[in-house]
Formats: structure tokens, C-alpha cells, sequence
């Protein structure tokens, strides 16, 4: 079997491209469920160490609001949207009109909770459907899952599978941030880990050699 | 003299060895599991992050230790042994193994990983015939943990439980 370490710079591009299509498609719905601009950065695309990953965003105990969900079907694979949490009061705060609501409260409201729930179901689920478009490849999403933890215990779930193969993991990470927040680029991240047996599928739907 | 205390740092799938004045943590444990074995008389203790339950799991030809329960905490002790630790002194304590997510989906036995890395840590210990003497497992919140091999307290950092000692 081909490991992580044969990709070439092809494949890295492909790989860029997914990220491009999926993360472009979910900003696009982002940006009309809240009725404003969202940029997007071009994609990265590392192969890390798995202590690596967790410096993507700032260290294993930054904590995050996070939806995570779990790709099935041709091509498995983990998927998080990651938003600080300054970021994803201010998407509850304008999706919900509720100005207070706060992460930082023991018991935030229920209602901003799930509104920050539908927010990665729709975000996770657009960028799915532009990648299963892209590559032809059946994929079924599990139901998302949302918390607000330390990313480093969040990620851990997407490197299970990649663990039993190695200590690499491919990260493809597109950060996305409203327009008039320019310098904060960390505010959004979409960052999709294809478990090790799925490059060769996503590979060969898009007519790359990859054995 | 005065001896600068450094934080030995232990990443995934890694483990180490400390004496005192160092500490030595591990951060954002999740389903993983931080298991800490110590001679407290000796002033040594050792730490591994665990992160998957059987090295049987593998599906590659060379394996990292520290990953897998059964490979991990028997290599641990020989560190610790090494270091000046005594085999039949040992005690451990346990951290982490967190179920995170609750899904519906096919993969449970995946998402399942933190209750089964911790069982699988516990019988590696008592074949061994560690005790088991604090642990604080299970759950479904991160957890950063440092332990000190002087006074054999492990901190423990939730993000809404804030630090605490067991």
C-alpha cells in the first residue's frame, strides 16, 4: 500500500482542489445564511506529525466550538469545523439576535447552541456535497457532532484511523473569516483528514495514479 | 543550588520518564489515555499517551509503542526501571479516555475508543500488578494532566471543572 509520504506535488494540488471546492461551497452558504461577506484562504494542504496538527490551531488545549462528523461510504474520513470561540459567539449572536449569549457560561442558551449545531450541519454538509460532486464518490455523512472542548481532544478522534498506519496525518485545512475581520485569520477552519485507504479512491476518481 | 524546574512535555503516542525538581504533562487528552506510573520513594515516575486499546490494531510492519495499551505500559515500566524505579513498588494513576462525541453511526467501535483505551490499560497494569491507586476517567470533556514525582500528585485540567489534584 502507498503511504502518506508518496504523495507528489499532483496530488498535493488535488488536494488543495477539494479543499478549495468544498470549503468554497460551504463559505458560500455561510455567507448567505448570515447575509454577509466570508472570505476564504487559499487551502493548506500538511502532512504533519500528529503533535503537529494540533499547533495548526494554536496548541492541543486552545479551546474551540467545534462540529465534527464522519465521512462513510467510497472514500471514509473525518471532517471538524473549527471556529474560536469569539467567532462562533459572534455567528450565534447574529443568527439568534441574542446579544448575550456567551460560551464562557456554564449553561449557554440552548437555543445558541443549537443554532451553532445547524450552522455545522449546513457548513459540513455543503462542503461534503461539492466534494462528493468533485470526485464522483459516494459519501454519507454521520449526523454532526458539536462541542467546545480543547482541540487537541477534539482532533484526536479524525488521526484513529491514520493511527493504526502511521504518526502522519494529511490535513487539508481552509481557514475562512467574515470581511471586515481581516486580521483575525484563524476564525474559521474546515480541516478534512481522509482516513489512509481513501487517497487511492479519491486519487483514481480523478484520473491520478496513485499505487 | 537552584535547579531550574522544566515541564516535561509528552505528545501523542510518546511517553517519558521524570525525577524531581521537573514536572511532566501531556495536553488535550480526549479518548487517549494518560497513565502515569511512579516509585514514590525514588522520586521516579513515568508518563504515556495512550491512544489506541491493542498494537493488534496495527496495520503497519514497525509499530510505535507508546501508541497501543499493551505495548505501551510494559515498555513504560522497563523506562522507569532504568531510571532507578523498583518493579514491585510501582503505582499508577489514570487520566482521560473521554467519549468526546456520541454517535449513532456505524463506526462505534471507533467513537467507542476512550471506555476501551481504558480497560485496556487496566488490565495491562494489573498483569503487571500495578495498582491502581486515583484516576479520574471517562466523561466526555479534554483533559490536560501534569504530574509532579515529588509529592506523586497529578493535576488534572478540564475546561469547565477548572484543575483538579488526585
Amino acid at each position: 500500500m502507498a503511504t502518506i509520504r508518496d504523495l507528489n506535488a499532483e496530488h498535493i494540488d488535488i488536494l488543495k482542489e477539494i479543499g478549495n471546492i468544498g470549503a468554497g461551497n460551504a463559505a458560500t452558504a455561510l455567507s448567505q445564511l448570515l447575509n454577509k461577506k466570508i472570505e476564504m484562504n487559499v487551502p493548506n494542504v500538511q502532512i504533519v506529525i500528529f503533535d503537529e496538527v494540533m499547533e495548526l490551531v494554536g496548541g492541543a488545549e486552545q479551546v474551540v466550538a467545534a462540529v465534527f462528523l464522519r465521512i462513510e461510504g467510497e472514500a471514509p474520513g473525518s471532517m471538524f469545523f473549527v471556529l474560536s470561540l469569539p467567532q462562533a459567539e459572534r455567528f450565534v449572536k447574529q443568527m439568534t439576535g441574542d446579544a448575550l449569549f456567551s460560551l464562557a457560561s456554564p449553561q449557554p442558551s440552548e437555543l445558541g447552541m443549537s443554532a451553532l449545531q445547524e450552522l455545522g450541519n449546513i457548513l459540513a454538509g455543503s462542503y461534503l456535497s461539492a466534494l462528493a460532486d468533485f470526485t464522483k464518490l459516494t459519501l454519507y455523512p454521520s449526523v454532526p457532532a458539536l462541542t467546545v472542548d480543547m482541540i487537541g481532544a477534539i482532533l484526536q478522534y479524525g488521526l484513529l484511523e491514520l493511527s493504526r498506519v502511521g504518526d502522519y496525518a494529511i490535513v487539508i485545512d481552509t481557514a475562512v473569516h467574515e470581511e471586515q475581520q481581516p486580521g483575525d485569520s484563524i476564525n474559521g477552519h474546515f480541516f478534512l483528514l481522509p482516513d489512509p485507504d481513501s487517497f487511492v479512491p479519491i486519487f483514481r476518481s480523478l484520473g491520478v495514479s496513485y499505487e | 543550588m537552584n535547579e531550574l524546574v522544566h515541564v516535561i512535555k509528552v505528545g501523542i503516542a510518546d511517553m517519558n520518564v521524570v525525577q524531581p525538581p521537573h514536572l511532566i504533562r501531556t495536553s488535550g487528552l480526549g479518548s487517549c489515555v494518560g497513565v502515569v506510573i511512579f516509585d514514590q520513594m525514588k522520586e521516579v515516575a513515568g508518563l504515556a499517551h495512550v491512544m489506541l486499546p491493542d498494537s493488534s490494531l496495527a496495520r503497519s510492519e514497525t509499530i510505535n509503542i507508546a501508541k497501543y495499551a499493551d505495548t505501551a505500559v510494559e515498555a513504560l515500566v522497563e523506562l522507569i526501571i532504568q531510571a532507578g524505579g523498583r518493579k514491585n513498588w510501582l503505582k499508577a494513576k489514570l487520566a482521560g479516555g473521554a467519549q468526546m462525541f456520541s454517535f449513532q453511526s456505524a463506526n462505534t467501535d471507533m467513537m467507542r475508543i476512550g471506555p476501551r483505551n481504558v480497560e485496556a490499560v487496566k488490565r495491562e497494569l494489573e498483569r503487571l500488578r500495578i495498582p491502581v491507586v486515583a484516576e479520574d476517567v471517562g466523561g466526555s470533556s479534554g483533559r490536560t494532566i501534569e504530574f509532579n514525582p515529588k509529592t506523586c500528585i497529578l493535576s488534572i485540567r478540564t475546561v469547565n471543572q477548572g484543575v483538579k489534584e488526585i
